[in-house]
């Protein structure tokens, strides 16, 4: 996937993205805002040409990098003075030692969180949204818009008022209200659709086929090749964070099955370019039960998605037909990871978790990712001797709903008796 | 019966640009059948080489996917609106 030789000299520059190319059936068309092979439908993929890199002249480079996605910019479908124009510049988030967690979970390796809601507007969002704000100004286009769950909505309109675009997005009209202020907040339009993701999703796809929509980059619909590959950067950090090293075993929440196959994208592309040495890891993906097309396949056998009604709590992975569902499982049954999903009952007591042993408070995708860690754990599925990540894409506080009973422990009066009565003095 | 076909950007140089064509059928599989006779080699996009539905095309009539709806036999009353469209999701 690291070679590959441009169809036609590309007419813009994103660096060394050289042209797009079908996943499915491998036929190639010049970059452009396309998303769907015209041969099969397919979806669209960056071919790159990295040109020749010394392992040791690369690695240097990103390590004098600045301290965001951009140090990868020589792997990204971006220009190489990305960093010098308005963006939000997000990534480089920490990579938290979870010993608590890990004690409490039976590790004897070593787990990490990789904590993705540190980002501008706390989530992973802000890494796809980074490179297809690239690809707008690329296609001169002058408004971005997008499908969301809710975060992608946030991360599009504050990104979009940084580097100077128009916004319009699109979201379900019933989401959590932390995510539609973080949305409504920067300016832009925000369009509640009656209907679930799925159903604002097709109408987005509908909206570019029309004049109506003309002009607008779709984030995650028409320039979803080059957006997708923001999540690549998760991969990049991860290894880079650990010192230039490939994880035994990562954990991953699975919406649409994009960050998935985009990680092992990254890890792959590492491995190529000998950043790190080759061995064996696993990626696992994690759902919640009320939306679990891609676990049931996986437990199933199937190779084959069939589409759900979503009906959860983690709104940002209710995606009832997730199109990079196929890849995913690909991908969990070559690394020899595995697929698992959890109830909304457990995404509580995982946000918990995670937040009383290691100070994170998640939402409720990390909710699931969590626990999905404690249930593959727990059901011999991954091994807790091995070096592992779990991901955490996003901040709890726009799903304060989830755990709303996390309140007050105790209501006193302002004196010491009062504090002795409640039984306070020991804690 | 007579349906309304949406047809979607990459699909339109079999219908002379057209993003709307009627197409005549009681199930979806008539339906495409009867855009192929008329902007012939569009079927094929639209079904693999064993005759289904390709992986990542959606297809809903009215508002219903009909992969909840029996797939190319779902019903298409006279009337319906027809939408193919390419898949693309978003989330993580």
């Amino acid at each position: 996937m690291a070679t590959a030789i441009p169809v036609a000299a590309p007419a813009v520059d994103l660096g060394p993205a050289a042209a797009l190319s079908c996943r499915e059936c491998g036929a190639r068309t010049p970059l452009g805002p396309h998303f769907a092979c015209a041969e099969c439908f397919g979806p669209l993929e960056i071919a790159y040409d990295f040109g020749s890199y010394e392992a040791e002249e690369l690695r240097r480079r990103i390590e004098s990098g600045p301290a965001s996605i951009w140090r990868y910019a020589p792997l990204l479908p971006v220009p190489a003075d990305v960093a010098s124009k308005p963006n939000l510049n997000p990534g480089w988030t920490p990579l938290v030692k979870a010993d608590n967690l890990g004690r409490e979970l039976g590790f004897t390796a070593q787990l990490h969180v990789k904590d993705d809601s540190g980002n501008p507007t706390h989530s992973f969002k802000d890494r796809v949204v980074a490179c297809a704000i690239e690809a707008a100004r690329a296609f001169d286009f002058t408004t971005l818009s997008c499908s969301s769950t809710g975060n992608l909505a946030g991360a599009v309109g504050a990104a979009a008022a940084r580097a100077g675009f128009k916004s319009c997005v699109f979201i379900p009209h019933d989401l959590e209200q932390g995510k539609v202020v973080m949305a409504g907040v920067y300016g832009g339009e925000l369009v509640g659709i009656q209907g679930n993701y799925d159903d604002v999703n097709r109408f987005c796809s509908e909206l570019i086929g029309d004049p109506a929509g003309e002009g607008w980059g779709f984030v995650n619909v028409n320039l979803r090749p080059y957006y997708g590959e923001g999540s690549k950067t998760l991969a990049y950090e991860i290894c880079e964070q650990l010192g230039w090293r490939l994880p035994e075993q990562i954990v991953i929440p699975i919406a649409s099955g994009s960050q998935l196959t985009k990680i092992d994208k990254g890890l792959q592309e590492l491995i190529g370019l000998g950043l790190v040495e080759d061995r064996p890891y696993k990626i696992f993906g994690a759902q919640a039960e009320g939306c679990s097309p891609v676990s049931a396949a996986y437990k199933a056998g199937h190779d084959v998605i069939r589409p759900v009604k979503p009906d959860t709590i983690a709104k940002s992975l209710a995606i009832g037909n997730p199109a990079d569902g196929p890849y995913v499982l690909d991908i969990a049954r070559r690394t020899g990871g595995a697929v698992e999903d959890v109830t909304d009952a457990e995404v509580v007591e995982a946000i918990k978790l995670l937040a009383r042993t290691e100070g994170i408070f998640a939402e409720t995708a990390g909710g699931v990712t969590i626990g999905v860690l404690k249930k593959l754990v727990e059901t011999g599925q991954l091994d807790p001797a091995k070096e592992t990540v779990a991901i955490n894409t996003g901040d709890g506080l726009k799903t304060l709903d989830a755990v709303a009973d996390a309140g007050l422990t105790a209501t006193i009066r302002p004196t010491l008796e009062s504090f002795r009565a409640a039984g306070l003095a020991s804690a | 019966m007579s349906a309304t076909v949406r047809i979607p950007t990459i699909l339109r140089t079999y219908t002379d640009g057209r993003a709307e064509v009627t197409a005549e059928g009681a199930t979806l599989a008539e339906v495409v059948k009867d855009l192929e006779r008329n902007h012939p080699g569009i079927s094929a996009r639209i079904l693999d080489d064993a005759g289904q539905l390709r992986r990542f095309v959606n297809v809903y009539v009215n508002d219903d996917d009909v992969r909840f709806d029996g797939g190319l036999d779902a019903v298409v009353k006279d009337g319906a609106a027809v939408s193919i469209i390419p898949a693309v999701a978003g989330g993580c």
